[in-house]
């Protein structure tokens, strides 16, 4: 088996910044398929990484460990320091608190309105003050711009606007960290450009870091600190989206233009 | 080679799949009773899932209750006639019903009802993310959608099984009065000397136990599903299928047991 490669993002200069996420030498199999194969990924404070590669590859995979849907075969996984896939399902609520999760479909309760999922995390979190609750879920609505679709059920809804109600759950605990598994897929150009605005949006307003799995290069493009491909379970690049445009490695460029001998 | 070689080792593959069933189900248990003595019951949800399942499942339990009742009376009165003792239908009627026919029935009703909707509501909700979006938010799924239908279904079967029992009693009483004009004392008489307290706490007792049976393997089965729409119509078709045939076995052993705490016929 491969050694795995060590890649890094640092967000300041010096390399001593304590890493907010951290994967050291993460494996993972279903059956006989090796889905990640040795993942070295260090994240700080504030960083925004887009996670491209073609699918299949195990990026959705990868960010469910960061959060601990998943457990790694082999390897470590930390959060703010925290030793995640050490920690049982009932322990997890701290890191939990500070990462959330936009998930592909948006993961809405279909029971709730929109206000009702929106307001879930802080009532599961044991806040009763309904004048705070009305007033963290209002903010949160127009940080989205959905304040007008409060009382709208989710299968009302378009495909844009459950992300976008996904996105202002996520952020209405005030999370260090969102994780976006494909926010922009199966949205048109402008839902996927005001989906990006919006991650732009929470990335500059509450520092929140970001991880985006997405296949939207004009996305990486856009919004994108850092940006890592996975390939065969590995990462095969990490660097600048100005880095990824100029990479000579002929995966990379045939993924980013699209070019289907990929994965031949 | 390959056939025959499956064929013999499928009694051990099959073995190996019961016991893994049996660890996962005693998991599942294990943090229920978690969730049980964290005292965070969530009882609007309790409330909810008690509207779902004991008012929802009434006209269901009702009929079948009714119905059992009529038809036990029916072809069992005409052949106690035949001895001369049909005015012992009603005490007959009434502790079968109380003792096996009422909870079982009632049992294999819910089984059917609710198991089913437990099975399809938590499945779906895994198969489109809900339950990780549920883990996401630091909410422990069997906290949030487990232990209020544990607890609703808990409540509700022992009155589901009175139900069903009263319901029973009442149309056999209609069938040997207006049926055969058997005069209501002589049924009422019979069935009341015959039948005491420690008849109605088998049936509730057995609804009670049913219920958690149900509620146990529904939610698992809900929890275990994947592979989309698929996998949430066989999760579903599972948790009928197996709540009905554990809710069998389970109330053959529970007979025996409350036989032993209740004796049949001291009366």
């Amino acid at each position: 088996m491969a050694e795995p490669t060590t890649f890094t993002t640092q967000a300041s200069g010096n390399g001593t910044t304590h890493a907010f996420i951290e994967l050291r030498g993460v494996y993972k199999r279903f059956g006989s398929q090796e889905v990640l194969r040795g993942i070295n990924l260090t994240l700080q404070h504030g960083e925004t990484l887009c996670v491209i590669g073609p699918s299949g590859e195990g990026k959705t995979v990868m960010m469910k460990h960061i959060i601990g849907l998943i457990k790694p075969e082999r390897g470590e996984v930390y959060v703010d320091g925290v030793h995640v896939n050490r920690l049982k399902e009932r322990e997890m609520a701290p890191v939990r608190k500070k990462v959330s999760m936009l998930f592909q479909g948006a993961a809405l309760f279909d029971n709730l309105t929109v206000e009702q999922n929106v307001a879930f995390p802080l009532l599961e979190h044991g806040v009763r003050d309904r004048a705070e609750i009305d007033r963290r879920v209002r903010e949160a609505l127009q940080a989205v711009d959905l304040d007008e679709h409060r009382n709208k059920y989710p299968t009302a809804l378009s495909g844009g606007m459950r992300k976008r109600t996904g996105i202002a759950r996520a952020i209405i605990d005030h999370s260090e960290c969102i994780l976006y598994d494909e926010p922009n897929s199966g949205l048109d150009p402008i839902g996927s450009d005001v989906i990006d605005q919006m991650i732009l949006r929470m990335q500059r307003r509450y520092n929140i870091t970001s991880i985006i799995v997405t296949h939207d290069m004009r996305s990486v493009f856009k919004i994108a600190n850092r940006v890592a491909m996975l390939y065969r379970g590995e990462i095969r690049f990490l660097g600048t989206p100005t880095e990824l445009r100029e990479s000579t490695d002929q995966i990379v460029q045939d993924f980013i233009n699209g070019r289907s001998d990929i994965t031949g | 080679m390959d056939f025959s070689s499956g064929l013999l080792t499928l009694p051990g593959r099959t073995f190996l799949h019961f016991l893994v069933y049996l660890g996962q189900l005693t998991a599942l248990m294990h943090e229920l009773l978690i969730a049980f003595r964290s005292g965070v019951w969530r009882l609007k949800l309790v409330a909810q899932q008690i509207v779902a399942i004991g008012y929802g499942s009434q006209a269901v339990v009702i009929v079948t209750g009714a119905f059992t009742g009529a038809v036990f009376t029916f072809q069992s009165y005409a052949k106690f006639k035949d001895f001369g003792f049909e005015t012992t239908v009603g005490a007959v009627v009434s502790v079968a019903l109380c003792r096996e026919l009422g909870p079982v029935l009632a049992g294999l009703m819910v089984a059917g009802r609710v198991g089913a909707a437990m099975a399809a509501d938590i499945g779906t909700m895994k198969v489109t993310e809900q339950v990780d979006a549920l883990r996401v938010m630091g909410v422990h799924p069997v906290d949030f959608l487990v232990l209020p239908r544990f607890l609703a279904m808990m409540i509700s079967m022992p009155f589901l099984v009175a139900e069903s029992i009263s319901f029973g009693l009442f149309a056999s009483y209609l069938v040997t009065s207006f049926g055969y004009d058997m005069p209501a004392a002589w049924y009422l008489t019979h069935m009341l000397d015959h039948t005491n307290m420690e008849d109605l706490s088998i049936g509730m007792i057995k609804g009670f136990v049913f219920g958690m049976v149900i509620t146990l393997i529904s939610c698992h089965q809900g929890l275990s599903a994947e592979n989309g729409a698929v996998g949430v119509g066989l999760g579903t078709t599972r948790a009928v299928v197996i709540s009905s045939l554990v809710l069998l076995i389970v109330n053959f052993f529970l007979s025996i047991l409350l036989n032993y705490v209740f004796p049949i016929g001291t009366v």
